[in-house]
């Protein structure tokens, strides 16, 4: 291919001045060309494009790498809100005026109309059993500073704490000065620990988007690769491969996805995207199978047989580029599929490791969080996965259409 | 609303007298114009106002090349046409028994379907529907038109089955599709059409996909029951040849308009219009044999066709042979139960050979292994036994890695140029990948000007180079096909039924394509094809197949005048001979 063009390119140079041609557009221009005019799919794929530009600066570090800071106060509620403190937004929840300068305890005890009271008083008592400087934090007042003995409480807890202690002991003077620097509200609020929520989705959506991307393109290249030889070799090749495509298919998706996690042992987002990867080809496999059972025998091919091409060159010169729109439609669908399966993943806790942020592992630390009422967390990781996932259905729907035009007239007949 | 609009105008048309369409007419088409909107922006007219009638107790004949609007002018005569995209003009009128079916209601329109006008397709076999028996679908016919059912139904199903000639009916009425071959199969979709006595039948190219011998049965029949059911038939194909024997009426069609229309004696004989003329002479014919065929274009320039002297063919045997073949055979086998295996034998010892820069004709009916003999000798298909004998050396037995060396040296050109060209490569590629393959030219800039080369020789511009097949007629592509096989500069071109697909005129063309190239580089062909008229024109020597066994072997012009065989003479006498045959035979039969 590399030679054709080459050959094509040295020849259109003289050619173009004598006679005034171009080539002609070729299937990926004219799909290009009725994708620009599909609205619908322009606008999901400006804003799955904006959801990667994220994930590359995430990744590159350039936004969001302070993440991990507690630069607010616990649970610090949406400044949307008003500039109302953590107690004044559960005070507001359940419909009594805010009292700025009430301690958070006393004002749960004053709350007798609140139906969660006693839950969320015998949660905080054994919060408190577990880890005294929490409660002590939660009595004083917001913006004070917390005692000093808080900082080594707070280690057992918190996996970064240690971290976060080098960082303070490393940079002196900011020990002292950085915890009055917290605020009392942040854009869309603080997790348990203070830190920005909407740092957070942007980290997690590094994490959950890159996951999806790589995993799917790990499965399409398993599958499009094994549905091609299956395909295109036929009898016992074929045999062989549906066979393991059988066993695949023929043990519960979740099970086998959670062997595999036992099997690989260790937790880290490779693994998460081996896991999903080797477990996600088979859709693919299928399709692809099928595609180069039909082409095979298509008269292209054997001409191409004819003027002595080989069995790669025919499998992946020839038929490959006519049968690339479905695999491009599938590596979309399995794009979506796995941002989900690595939310779910992590969500029952088989997913990421602890010190990464994720989709998943947000919405596993909202569940606590729901009960005290803080939904900010919740809302940050369900609305950007939600934007993206449908916004890369509506694309994958549009690429098709823009792939394969006759399918979409066929749908409306 | 829009039906309320349509019916006032045309009331108004015919108050005024405008066009009104003749009162003896079974149907009467006036000023029929039909649009396809392609994209959001661009529509084409497919059809451009055309009139015509259609007589009572007459067999019209709508006769034009692909693209020239006779399938959707029938298809909108039904009311068929897909509603989404195409617009049939509300000016436009299809009268039938004093009502105008354009913009009458679906329901209405279904009514006349079928029970007043039927239809019957080209493709019998996916027209059917294959999980019912014969008989449940007639029945349906029957019970949906008529309110026939039970007994009566299956009374009726089987006396319209022994009329349109199917054996035993009261046995067949209970196969299904795939038990019946499928010459009766469209005997069947005849049947199905006849069953609610028709006013008028739309023949679609019904014989199109049929073996010839079939071919002349199903007209013979069609012909047959126009008259005895006092029908108007409105017969739809691409071919002259065949309606000159049963057509009363000739309408020529071309790029959506009507270009000579008149009775069928007037239009053969004396032909008005300079496309009808083309038409006419640019189809091969058995009784001549020019150095070139007549194209289109030599008419429509005006110039008239040139080198219209004999060609002299035939094959001595001081003759050098190019390629022995013998004994080939070749058996493909299907799994019977859960270890048996069961031996089709598609090729039957055939022995031939191919003399250097001759043409051998291939002929035979579909099964006949006429195709399995060119694949096998391309080792497309592996053979099962014989040889073939090319240089000395046998092509069938050597190595694969050997037979790369000799691979170039045969080459095939196929049926469908929309299938055998890659949509994903340019024509370019198309032409450099074989000189690649087979390291023909040292640089790719040498290639690339031995492509240009070619493109020229087919007889295509060279913008071509950069274009997709997409971009190209059916002629064109068989030309880029010619000139793929040209590249590796073969000795031995196998053409599988090459011009088969093709339209009679483009037909022509890549016929003297073939021929100049013959001329000019003493390339020997083996042209396998059904189309006797086509064999006969291309070839030197022709061989006759039936059943995966050599019928017959002879000079062309021998077998043609002297066919020793009585299947070869069979084959022969279902040759649609046009007018002038019809005409022969007629006095023929008065003397």
């Amino acid at each position: 291919m590399a030679t054709h063009a080459a050959a094509l390119q040295e020849r259109r140079a003289p050619v173009a001045r004598e006679i005034p041609h171009t080539v002609s557009p070729g299937l990926w221009t004219l799909a290009w060309r009725r994708l620009r005019s599909d609205r619908v799919g322009m606008v999901s794929l400006v804003i799955v494009a904006l959801f990667i530009v994220m994930m590359i600066l995430s990744g590159a570090g350039l936004i969001a790498s302070d993440w991990n800071r507690e630069v607010g106060v616990n649970y610090a509620p949406p400044s949307f809100l008003g500039g109302e403190t953590a107690a004044g937004a559960s005070a507001a929840r359940s419909g009594l005026p805010a009292t700025e300068t009430a301690p958070q305890g006393a004002e749960y005890k004053s709350n007798v109309a609140d139906p969660i009271g006693d839950v969320i008083e015998k949660l905080k008592a054994g919060e408190a059993g577990g880890k005294g400087a929490k409660t002590d934090r939660g009595e004083s007042q917001p913006a004070a500073a917390p005692p000093a003995t808080s900082e080594s409480s707070e280690e057992s807890v918190d996996p970064l704490a240690s971290v976060m202690a080098d960082i303070r002991a490393g940079k002196g003077v900011e020990a002292e000065v950085k915890p009055i620097e917290r605020k009392a509200t942040l854009p869309f609020g603080g997790d348990k620990w203070g830190r920005d929520v909407v740092k957070k989705t942007i980290k997690g959506s590094e994490t959950s988007i890159f996951v999806g991307l790589a995993s799917a393109a790990l499965a399409t290249f398993l599958g499009t690769l094994f549905g091609a030889v299956a395909g295109y070799f036929g009898k016992w090749v074929d045999d062989v491969f549906n066979w393991f495509y059988s066993v695949f298919s023929s043990v519960p998706y979740l099970l086998l996805i959670l062997a595999v996690a036992a099997v690989l042992q260790q937790k880290g987002v490779i693994t998460v995207i081996l896991i999903l990867g080797l477990t996600g080809w088979t859709g693919v496999f299928r399709l692809l199978r099928a595609e180069y059972l039909k082409h095979k025998g298509r008269e292209y091919v054997q001409a191409a047989d004819a003027v002595g091409a080989s069995n790669a060159r025919r499998m992946f010169l020839h038929i490959f580029p006519n049968v690339s729109h479905v695999v491009l439609v599938q590596l979309s669908i399995l794009v979506v599929g796995f941002i989900k399966a690595e939310v779910i993943l992590s969500f029952l806790g088989f997913g990421v490791p602890v010190d990464v942020v994720s989709w998943g592992s947000m919405l596993n630390e909202a569940q606590n969080e729901l009960i005290l009422g803080k939904w900010w967390q919740l809302v940050a990781a369900t609305v950007a996965m939600a934007v993206l996932v449908t916004a890369f259905s509506l694309f994958t729907d549009a690429l098709r259409d823009a792939l394969d035009p006759k399918l979409k007239g066929r749908a409306g007949a | 609303m829009a039906n309320d609009d349509i019916r006032g105008t045309t009331s108004n048309a015919r108050a005024r007298g405008v066009d009104a369409p003749s009162g003896d007419a079974l149907v009467s088409v006036r000023k029929l114009r039909v649009t396809f909107r392609l994209d959001r922006s661009t529509t084409f007219e497919a059809v451009k106002g055309i009139s015509f009638d259609i007589p009572r107790n007459r067999t019209v004949a709508l006769v034009g090349e692909s693209g020239s609007g006779k399938s959707v002018t029938s298809l909108a005569m039904l009311g068929l046409l897909p509603p989404e995209n195409s617009i049939v003009d509300p000016s436009s009128q299809i009268v039938y028994g004093g009502r105008n079916l354009v913009g009458l209601p679906v329901s209405e329109l279904r009514a006349l379907r079928g029970a007043d006008i039927s239809m019957i397709f080209q493709e019998p076999m996916t027209s059917l529907n294959p999980v019912f028996t014969v008989g449940w679908q007639l029945e349906e016919v029957l019970r949906l038109h008529v309110g026939m059912t039970g007994r009566a139904a299956r009374k009726r199903s089987i006396e319209v089955l022994r009329e349109v000639g199917i054996p035993e009916p009261e046995r067949r009425i209970d196969a299904y599709p795939s038990q019946l071959s499928g010459g009766q199969q469209q005997r069947v979709m005849i049947a199905m059409a006849i069953a609610c006595e028709p006013k008028l039948l739309i023949a679609d190219e019904p014989t199109t996909a049929l073996d010839v011998t079939i071919q002349k049965q199903i007209l013979d029949l069609i012909a047959d029951l126009q008259k005895r059911r006092h029908m108007s038939v409105l017969f739809i194909t691409h071919d002259l040849a065949v309606v000159g024997e049963i057509a009363d009426y000739v309408v020529v069609m071309r790029n959506g308009e009507i270009r000579e229309q008149g009775p069928a004696k007037s239009v053969f004989e004396a032909p008005q219009d300079t496309y009808t003329k083309a038409l006419l002479r640019c189809r091969p014919q058995l009784d001549r044999r020019p150095v070139r065929l007549p194209v289109i274009d030599d008419y429509i320039h005006g110039t008239g066709p040139k080198h219209t002297e004999e060609r002299r063919r035939g094959v001595r045997p001081s003759d050098p042979i190019v390629l022995d073949v013998k004994n080939l055979g070749k058996s493909f086998y299907s799994r019977e139960g859960l270890f048996g295996k069961r031996e089709f034998k598609a090729v039957k010892d055939v022995s031939f050979q191919l003399p250097k820069g001759k043409t051998l004709g291939l002929v035979g009916e579909s099964g006949s292994g006429k195709t399995t003999v060119g694949l096998t000798l391309m080792r497309l298909h592996e053979a099962t036994s014989g040889e073939a004998i090319f240089e000395g050396r046998d092509l069938l037995s050597m190595s694969p890695k050997a037979f790369m060396a000799y691979k170039r040296r045969i080459q095939i050109i196929f049926q469908n140029p929309y299938a055998s060209l890659n949509p994903r490569f340019t024509v370019g590629q198309v032409l450099v990948e074989p000189m690649q393959i087979h390291g023909i030219g040292d640089s790719s800039q040498t290639r690339t000007d031995m492509a240009f080369e070619l493109l020229d020789k087919v007889g295509l511009p060279e913008v071509s180079f950069y274009k997709y097949p997409h971009e190209f007629s059916g002629g064109q592509r068989q030309r880029i096909a010619i000139a793929r096989c040209l590249t590796m500069k073969p000795d031995i071109l196998i053409c599988d039924e090459s011009v088969s697909a093709l339209d009679v005129s483009v037909q022509a063309q890549v016929l003297n394509l073939l021929q100049d190239l013959q001329d000019e580089f003493g390339l020997s062909y083996i042209f396998i094809s059904h189309d006797l008229a086509v064999v006969k024109y291309i070839s030197d020597e022709v061989m006759v197949m039936n059943e995966g066994q050599i019928v017959e072997i002879a000079n062309s012009d021998e077998i043609y005048r002297h066919p020793k065989m009585p299947y070869t003479r069979k084959l022969l006498a279902s040759i649609p001979k046009g007018w002038h045959g019809a005409a022969k035979r007629a006095n023929d039969g008065s003397r």
